[in-house]
């Protein structure tokens, strides 16, 4: 079998696409391990207040059950890494749906009828859920999510807005979204002398090692997690989630291997979702379109035990030029479960903002919302100063303006129509940071030619095992399929989190340098001896502080039919366009793109989370209630790029993907929705409920 | 779930007697609906009496031009079938707008006439709903209720009837044929599902031990048409949030007859009366279908974050109407 | 197909049962499995749990994501909700039973040609459930999407991008490969 060696940027097919196509890649649940017993958790049903007492005797009655894990019974822990960890220690009740009892049972239909007999009494508080602007218990904190400063002002804005001949000043609200990736968070935990190993659906399992290691008491090397096959996470599985622990647990207690899958049911209060938030976007610009003044305010939510919150202004740093400007977020902790990472936090709420108000301005200038975007370039990144390593964001609008045809649109709001359809046009820019975190890897170089990368990466469908290969296979100058990628295992060199499309820099910079190391071994010659040559290497240059702001962009457009009679929006086509450094492979990027760009049409069209302020909890509980988009719904979907070479990112030059789609997808939604029907949703989804009163 | 007994009948009266029997016990046909409420906790049978292999899975034509359809027949057959299809089109679209490919494989004509509200209170044990628990009360009315009713509720209970099919035998004048203990009786479709009242743990007429057996379509009156359309928050594979079931034929530019029935309204399929009385022997224009609608939502009394559904069921029949009456003068 | 002798004697009934599990045989992928059973276990938890046929996933195991689709005597259905016990002396397809010996379904190897996946959690379904539809249009079922004058002939449904889609609905996928799905299935459409 020969096969040529092949540049980085084809088209290579998924590894483990095979088994995949095939039911035979396994995933977190479906080890069996002898013996293996199922865990369920019950979840508290009050929002706040305190487990006055578990009564576990009926339960522990049904056939099947061994055993009730409660807070007087559970094994201590060490105090978390993350305090959503911290489960069964005591009788606090921080939300509803947080775990009061696990029940543990040899099979799954045991265990369910175990969990629906324990009987758990409160004593409840009343409780706090619904976010507002001017809540009482708004402060300001010191960063908001990924360590930005949460306030940032540079020169006068409210002088400048008051001096603007044309302004914008709109509110925008979004209630909560969830992650909903199509596996449900679940672990396989076990023990044997003293090592404890878990299968777990994780982002990324060398972090989940270091969460069980501290909250059991253990050194590193006494916990493995591994992650081979992951079904999805979209963030919600980038931090260690409860079940992790409970089966942990379990299995200690028990002796015996624990199983524990959430039921979907579970999900929306306990494994991170995006907060809702409320975000004022004022802008103040010259009748040229030229900004003078940029305002992003934004209010949002936390839970009572941990304080994240969703950096949605922080785009606003990083877009436009403006002589004055303050990006500025405040939280409130209530009796809620506690919001985390969803696909681009950040930038997708803060986005969805910024960019309708830029069509807002756009339409109130009578300025091409392509035009007023590009009219407002900065030559450096607005915030820092910094010089940007490369921006291609005006690059994207150029071209997608051309390949969606564009500039055949009459801005004229509500005068397209065909039969019941009202058609509308709308765009959007889009942008993410390049984030690179700390990763370790190693190359082998085995006697008989073949190669082997190690490294704890994940691949929860991004492609990051075969793109692995192709980078080991470039810089060791072999086909890829003389490569042989170990990863999603936490005995492998340490590897990030597959979140905050940073996985391909920090893996892959550490994978190219072990691979070049090994290349470089091998090129001085005495050939490899039996047991092979090893090389090891870390990401520790492409993980330090850059000079440079860097960031990819992107551009969206869409075509939306409105229909009159009932409000219903249907996409007729999405176009997005993105500069994210050097595409490396191009098969899985497409997918990434439009996956991203998928979940932002659910964004903007089908999904919400509606706080119930009866109960203090997220109403929609199943996949029948929380609209996720169906095949039906994406239609005339493409995705393209502009490769870009700069030289500032990694040896590999590129940038991360998996999120940008999903940013500024729903406000280019919500402009085609405007221009369609010259009605101005400044909330989302856009369903018939919102839409249909204003046609 | 607790554990259950299982038995599969050798016929409709073993399986009818054995209902009487067993109080614990329910009719299991496809189990769409049925083992999706006993995972949440919400239906805990006994046992389940399987009736899904009974022989009534057929449809046949009846004397008089109609048509009997068995209890059994999974939704994607009857949809399919070539005289529903024809003489029927609502019925068959009605059923085609429901659930998935998949469920409607599974899913029977008996079961999904008995298919629960999905209401989000009644589906969580950990709240109360006087559906599920009578007298525990209905959160829904002051609390998440973008879905449910605007026509028939009671301070009980403001659920909805999820059911696409039953929405379209409701306008196309389908009797439910029931067998019980006491013997067989028939019930109008329009009749068959219930309005919650003080006792909404009873979403038909259903007497204990009775099963649905068939349902039977009168002939379709002559020259009409039939139409279902339905609103829902995604492309396809969601409920409705609101939907019309009509049929219309049109004489000489005026009604000559009308049947029209809404879903998502109210917990049972709405059949719109008092519309029909406007739109009979009137003028087949958008100005009448209007009049008619509206005088059919003159009762509507939406809850705090449900009133869109009044102009929606509006919409969409003004809108359906015209769909056929545009249809009978092009193929005039 | 099923060897259920029906009776129209309504006095030969049994008394009616009071166990809660019961011994049945699925006829999987080609080979006889007799199983006993407690009555609450699904179908899919039968193949997850006692085959060891861990294709099928459960997503919500409530019917509202289709990862869980198998074929039943041909027909594809969610398997989280049939209860195992129901399904006694049915034929049973799961996506382990697609490939021809070491040759894949043509369905398989279009999801791979095309990358119609990405995390492959909702994959098995989708193909399982793609491979029911295909069947379905080819007798002739319409959908929701069908014109009505389509519907009202004989023969195959034809499939476009539209009809696939509507079809296709039932099987969430959260990675959004849809576009990618319906290529694939248009590729082996005939």
């Amino acid at each position: 079998m020969s096969h040529a060696t092949q540049p980085l940027g084809a088209p290579v097919a998924r590894r483990e696409g095979r088994e995949k196509v095939t039911g035979t890649a396994r995933y977190a649940v479906e080890y069996h391990p002898a013996g293996r017993l199922h865990g369920r958790i019950v979840p508290a049903t009050v929002a706040r207040g305190r487990v006055t007492a578990v009564r576990t005797a009926d339960a522990l009655a049904v056939p099947g059950v061994h055993t009730v894990l409660t807070h007087e019974n559970a094994p201590r822990l060490r105090e978390p890494d993350d305090p959503v960890l911290a489960v069964l220690q005591n009788t606090r009740v921080p939300h509803r749906g947080w775990p009061v009892a696990l029940v543990v049972a040899d099979s799954l239909e045991a265990a369910r009828a175990g969990a629906a007999a324990v009987r758990v009494e409160y004593e409840s508080a009343g409780h706090d859920t619904v976010l507002t602007w001017d809540h009482p218990g708004m402060y300001t904190p010191e960063q908001a999510n990924g360590g930005y400063p949460a306030v940032r002002e540079r020169g006068d804005v409210e002088a400048a807005l008051a001096a603007a001949p044309v302004t914008v000043d709109a509110t925008y609200t979004l209630g909560g979204l969830h992650n909903h990736p199509m596996e449900p968070h679940a672990s396989t935990a076990r023990w044997a002398d003293g090592h404890l190993t878990v299968h777990d659906s994780s982002q990324g399992s060398t972090t989940v090692r270091d969460s069980l290691a501290q909250a059991f008491g253990l050194g590193r090397d006494r916990v493995t997690v591994v992650s081979e096959h992951v079904g999805g996470g979209f963030g919600s599985k980038g931090t260690t989630r409860p079940q992790a622990v409970l089966a942990a647990m379990a299995a200690r207690l028990t002796g015996r291997p624990v199983h524990i899958a959430l039921p979907r049911r579970y999900m929306p209060a306990l494994v991170g979702h995006r907060a809702p938030t409320i975000q004022r976007v004022r802008l103040g610009a010259d009748r040229d379109g030229v900004l003078r003044a940029v305002s992003h305010e934004v209010a949002t939510q936390t839970s009572r035990i941990k304080e994240f919150v969703e950096q949605a202004a922080v785009p606003a740093r990083v877009m436009y030029a403006s002589p004055h400007s303050r990006t500025t977020h405040r939280v409130v902790a209530l009796d809620v479960p506690t919001p985390s990472w969803m696909r681009a936090p950040g930038e997708a709420p803060g986005m969805y903002a910024l960019e309708s108000a830029m069509d807002e301005l756009a339409c109130a200038l009578g300025i091409d919302p392509v035009e007023l975007r590009l009219r407002n370039e900065p030559a450096v990144e607005p915030d820092s100063g910094r010089p940007f390593s490369s921006r291609g964001l005006a690059g994207c609008l150029h071209e997608g303006a051309r390949l969606f045809r564009w500039y055949d649109r009459d801005p004229q709001p509500a005068a397209r129509q065909e039969g019941r359809w009202l058609l509308g046009t709308g765009t959007a820019s889009a942008t993410y940071p390049v984030l690179v975190s700390p990763s370790a890897a190693s190359a082998h170089a085995a006697p008989d030619g073949s190669y082997t990368v190690r490294v704890n990466a994940t691949d929860i469908g991004t492609g990051a095992r075969t793109v692995i290969g192709q980078i080991a296979a470039a810089a060791l100058g072999t086909p890829q399929e003389n490569v042989r990628v170990e990863i999603g295992d936490s005995d492998l060199p340490p590897g990030s989190v597959a979140g905050g499309s940073s996985g391909t820099a920090s893996w892959g910079s550490a994978v190219h340098h072990a691979a070049t190391a090994l290349a470089r071994r091998l090129a001085e010659g005495g050939g490899v001896p039996p047991e092979g040559v090893t090389a090891t290497a870390d990401n520790e240059k492409e993980a330090a502080a850059s000079p440079f702001a860097r960031h990819a962009f992107g551009a969206h457009f869409a075509e939306v039919a409105v229909d009159t009679l009932t409000g219903e929006v249907r996409v007729r086509r999405m176009l997005g366009v993105f500069a994210a450094g050097r595409i490396l492979n191009a098969r899985t990027a497409r997918s990434q793109f439009i996956g991203g760009m998928t979940m932002g049409l659910g964004m903007a069209l089908t999904e919400g989370s509606t706080m119930d302020p009866l109960f203090g909890d997220y109403a929609e509980h199943d996949l029948a209630s929380y609209h996720i988009p169906v095949c039906a719904d994406v239609t005339d979907l493409q995705a393209h790029w502009i490769d870009e070479d700069d030289h500032h990112l990694n040896p590999m030059g590129s940038k991360g993907i998996g999120e940008i789609g999903i940013v500024g997808t729903a406000a280019a939604l919500g402009n085609a929705v405007r221009h369609a029907t010259g009605v101005r949703t400044r909330s989302l989804p856009i369903t018939p409920d919102t839409l249909l009163p204003y046609l | 779930m607790r554990p259950f007994a299982y038995l599969r009948p050798g016929s409709v009266a073993e399986a009818v007697r054995v209902s009487a029997e067993r109080p614990e016990a329910r009719f299991l046909g496809g189990g769409t609906n049925l083992v999706d409420l006993m995972k949440l906790g919400v239906e805990s049978p006994g046992l389940l009496i399987d009736v899904s292999r009974l022989p009534l899975d057929r449809v046949v034509p009846t004397d008089d031009g109609g048509l009997r359809i068995g209890a059994t027949v999974r939704n994607s057959d009857l949809a399919a079938h070539p005289v529903v299809r024809e003489r029927y089109p609502a019925l068959s679209q009605a059923l085609l707008a429901g659930a998935s490919g998949q469920l409607r494989n599974t899913a029977t004509t008996g079961g999904n006439l008995l298919q629960r509200t999905r209401c989000l209170y009644f589906q969580d044990t950990s709240k109360p709903c006087n559906k599920r628990q009578p007298g525990s009360g209905c959160p829904a009315r002051e609390g998440v209720h973008r879905d449910l009713a605007v026509l028939g509720h009671s301070p009980d209970c403001v659920a909805t009837n999820p059911s696409d099919m039953a929405v379209a035998l409701a306008a196309l004048d389908a009797t439910v044929h029931l067998r019980g203990p006491e013997g067989e009786r028939a019930v109008p479709a329009t009749e068959f599902h219930r309005l919650p009242g003080d006792n909404p743990d009873q979403d038909t007429v259903l007497r204990p031990g009775e099963m649905v057996v068939d349902v039977v379509l009168p002939p379709a009156p002559e020259g009409a048409a039939s139409l279902y359309r339905k609103a829902r928050d995604r492309a396809s594979y969601a409920f409705a949030l609101a939907s019309v079931a009509a049929v219309l034929t049109v004489r000489d530019g005026r009604v000559a007859h009308a049947s029209l029935a809404f879903g998502g309204l109210a917990h049972r399929p709405w059949r719109a009366r008092a519309a029909e009385d406007v739109l009979r022997g009137a003028p087949a224009t958008e100005e009448t279908f209007a009049r008619a609608a509206d005088a059919e939502l003159a009762a509507a009394e939406p809850l705090r974050d449900n009133g869109f559904k009044v102009a929606l069921a509006r919409n969409l029949a003004v809108g359906v109407l015209a769909e056929l009456t545009d249809r009978a003068d092009r193929s005039r | 197909m099923d060897t259920i002798a029906w009776t129209d004697d309504t006095d030969a009934a049994q008394p009616p049962p009071f166990g809660d599990h019961s011994t049945l045989t699925l006829h999987v992928n080609g080979s006889d499995r007799k199983l006993t059973l407690d009555h609450r276990t699904t179908l899919l938890d039968a193949l997850r749990e006692h085959l060891g046929l861990t294709g099928a996933k459960k997503g919500c195991d409530h019917g509202q994501c289709g990862a869980c689709t198998v074929l039943v005597d041909g027909r594809r259905a969610n398997s989280c909700l049939l209860l195992a016990v129901a399904q006694d002396g049915r034929r049973v397809t799961t996506i382990e039973g697609l490939a021809d010996g070491d040759r894949p379904h043509p369905l398989q190897e279009a999801f791979l040609e095309r990358d119609a996946f990405q995390c492959g959690y909702c994959t098995p379904g989708q193909i399982c459930s793609a491979l029911g539809m295909l069947g379905e249009a080819e007798d002739g079922f319409p959908s929701y999407v069908t014109a009505p004058d389509t519907a009202a002939a004989d023969g195959p449904v034809p499939l476009d991008a539209e009809e696939i889609r509507e079809r296709m609905s039932g099987n969430l996928c959260r990675c959004g490969a849809y576009p990618r799905i319906v290529e694939a299935i248009e590729d082996v459409t005939p």
